[in-house]
């Protein structure tokens, strides 16, 4: 019941107005020529890798830390992913190396905000500087190759066919751990806790709450879920890797945030959008009939002006943890 | 103003130093898992970087425009705004300033001038959207620079590949007209005139914040907006100053890549020229503590690494792009505000 109250008034309208403008989009697809089925299949892998993302942030960011660096943990993670899989010859084992890399910059990311005191923006920020020049440098350190590497295929996570045409286990995944994730934060007592440390740490701590513990746990656990939709990229969606693989993902992720409020589920619908977004130009793109007029960069700019959009009508309304952001220290 | 004295004067300018250090020390920590070695890397950098004087010439024409995307960053900082449009302002000024110097005719002197005024009006004009969305709709800037970013991205790429592609030459635009090209400054390196502007661009900067009412209030807004408010300052007029002035420095930036960088004068279809220059911006501007002149002698120490990156490359076999990697390590050290503190502990057990 609490779920459905949360989701009452504009939010519902959001999901509502959604949802009719996907149902007119998937019928103006199908008498434009394209199949529906291979448009659903590419939004939800372009969702993936923003969901998770983003629901790592919602958790991390109710405890009170902001991680902007997660267009970095991005980057890295699908370089150190693919690094993995080729180590242990399993796409599989590949995904949980990238979970584990992201897992550990989120732990650095949390250590440095939490005992460094840092400003996080600023921090965040070094965290998407390092990785651009750090992930061509392992391009190079690893496989001596500038700026791109393919790997077998056989490394690739398989996906599984089910009635909405082939998905990729990750995407089941994430759309489980953002339900789960609501329920974390809503249900649970570390939830709760997580909720104080980022409203009112103060009052928090009093009640015996390790503000520090809480918020390096968050900042780690959304590193690793970050790091999750890293790898994928490259082992389930792409099958290979480019410098600038992210493309934006970390800051369209960010937007999804900023439009989910924080709540899990909504960030889930907001990279659902996103990712359609991507996915509508990716299938557009290849169509006979409109790629020839409209030139492929512009379509490439779609995503990117969609997340525009969508933030310019719903921020300013968003409320955000009293103490996101700020350094917690005991007096 | 009892707090500037002589101590926290230099206090700074260690804090910069030591993270300096911090990151190089990291960045061999990054080198050895892969058997590159560090005590061969970094003694072909620092020659590479300073080892003649064309090098050192060569440094300075490495840290020209970081001098300017530096401000960019420096001045939104100033006025507390967190602003890493200027990767995409250049690419648009990069535009801006190819089209200006490759498609019109003008006499010489006047057609440098217009195309180095066109790059930045342009690179201004890229950084309003973001400006009029933080104050109408209260969009956070650092997602609406960074899809700005993106966007810029594939319209330059759009406009160099249909417009301004030079017949035969697939890989980069019509080069500058010579009328549109800053002097060479000597034969050894690639350092043309356009330093002398950029120079001037900092000063100007720098009166412009500590010398005018409108610098004083932008600072003002910056620090304390409590104050400014009750000061009467209008924060979004201010808001809308540090983004247009960011975007003329980051346009400059752009055109100094083109018109101001033989031997290509033109901008490579891949971007390949101003890529990354916007954001290696943001740490040499936090080196440099947000200040004009600091940026400056920030710009030079990042040029360093950059030009002597690619002798490292040569003599060490270790990629350049690990000097960016460097650079983003010094910007986390930077973030922490107790670094000294922390240093300072560790040294005295």
């Amino acid at each position: 019941m609490r779920f459905v109250s949360r989701l009452r008034g504009e939010r519902a309208f959001w999901l509502l107005l959604t949802l009719i403008l996907l149902i007119l989009a998937v019928y103006g697809i199908e008498k434009a020529g394209l199949k529906p089925v291979s448009l659903l299949e590419a939004a939800l892998l372009a969702m993936t890798p923003l969901a998770l993302t983003a629901v790592g942030e919602c958790i991390n960011e109710k405890a009170g830390v902001v991680n902007i660096g997660l267009e970095g943990i991005l980057l890295i993670t699908a370089v150190v992913g693919v690094w993995g899989a080729e180590l242990f010859s399993n796409g599989i084992l590949g995904l949980l190396t990238g979970m584990l890399a992201g897992a550990l910059i989120g732990f650095l990311f949390g250590l440095v905000s939490v005992y460094g005191r840092a400003d996080q923006v600023v921090a965040g920020m070094g965290i998407n500087v390092f990785a651009l020049g750090f992930v061509p440098y392992l391009l190079m350190a690893i496989w001596a190759f500038p700026g791109i590497h393919l790997f077998p295929r056989e490394l690739m996570v398989r996906p599984i066919y089910t009635f909405f045409g082939r998905l990729s286990p990750v995407t089941i995944a994430a759309i489980v751990i953002a339900i789960l994730a609501h329920f974390f934060l809503h249900r649970t007592v570390l939830g709760f806790r997580i909720r104080a440390a980022g409203e009112k740490p103060e009052a928090a701590d009093v009640a015996g709450v390790r503000i520090d513990l809480i918020r390096i746990l968050t900042s780690t656990l959304g590193g690793a879920l970050c790091g999750l939709g890293g790898a994928f990229m490259p082992l389930a969606w792409f099958g290979g890797i480019v410098k600038e693989i992210s493309a934006g993902r970390g800051f369209i992720a960010l937007a999804c945030v900023v439009f989910s409020g924080l709540e899990p589920l909504l960030a889930l619908v907001a990279s659902f959008i996103f990712g359609f977004a991507e996915g509508f130009a990716y299938s557009v793109a290849v169509t006979p009939g409109i790629k020839e007029i409209i030139p492929f960069y512009f379509i490439n700019m779609l995503p990117y002006i969609v997340t525009l959009l969508v933030v310019m009508l719903v921020i300013g309304r968003r409320r955000f943890p009293a103490a996101s952001g700020q350094p917690y220290t005991r007096e | 103003m009892k707090r500037f004295e002589i101590p926290t004067q230099i206090r700074p300018l260690a804090e910069s130093f030591i993270t300096i250090l911090i990151g190089l020390l990291a960045g061999a920590l990054f080198m050895m898992p892969f058997g590159y070695k560090p005590q061969v890397a970094y003694p072909a950098l620092f020659r590479g970087a300073f080892g003649s004087p064309a090098d050192t010439l060569e440094t300075l024409a490495f840290a020209t425009p970081l001098m300017l995307t530096a401000i960019t960053f420096a001045l939104g900082m100033k006025a507390g705004l967190f602003n890493i449009g200027a990767e995409g302002q250049m690419y648009i000024g990069a535009i801006g300033a190819t089209a200006a110097a490759g498609l019109i005719h003008l006499p010489p002197g006047l057609h440098l001038a217009v195309a180095t005024a066109l790059a930045m009006l342009v690179g201004a004009l890229w950084a309003l959207p973001p400006a009029l969305l933080k104050i109408w709709r209260g969009v956070h800037e650092v997602i609406s620079t960074i899809m700005f970013n993106w966007i810029a991205f594939h319209l330059s790429m759009y406009l160099a590949i249909y417009y301004l592609a030079e017949p035969g030459r697939a890989e980069r635009t019509i080069p500058a007209l010579p009328t549109a090209r800053y002097p060479i400054l000597t034969e050894e390196a690639t350092l043309t005139a356009v330093i002398f502007v950029v120079l001037a661009f900092c000063i100007g900067i720098y009166i412009y914040l500590w010398g005018t009412k409108a610098g004083y209030e932008l600072r003002l807004v910056g620090e304390n907006p409590e104050a400014a408010r009750y000061a009467g300052v209008d924060a979004r007029r201010m808001i809308i100053m540090s983004f247009v002035i960011g975007g003329l420095a980051a346009g400059l930036a752009g055109a100094s890549q083109v018109i101001g960088r033989p031997p290509a004068w033109s901008l490579y279809a891949t971007l390949g020229n101003v890529i990354g220059l916007g954001f290696d911006g943001l740490g040499v501007a936090l080196i440099g503590r947000n200040h004009p002149i600091g940026g400056i002698f920030a710009a030079i120490l990042f040029g360093a690494l950059q030009h002597g990156g690619r002798y490292m490359e040569y003599h060490a076999g270790v990629c350049s792009e690990l000097v960016r990697a460097i650079n983003g390590l010094i910007i986390l050290a930077l973030s922490v505000p107790e670094i000294w503190a922390i240093v300072k502990r560790r040294l005295r057990r």
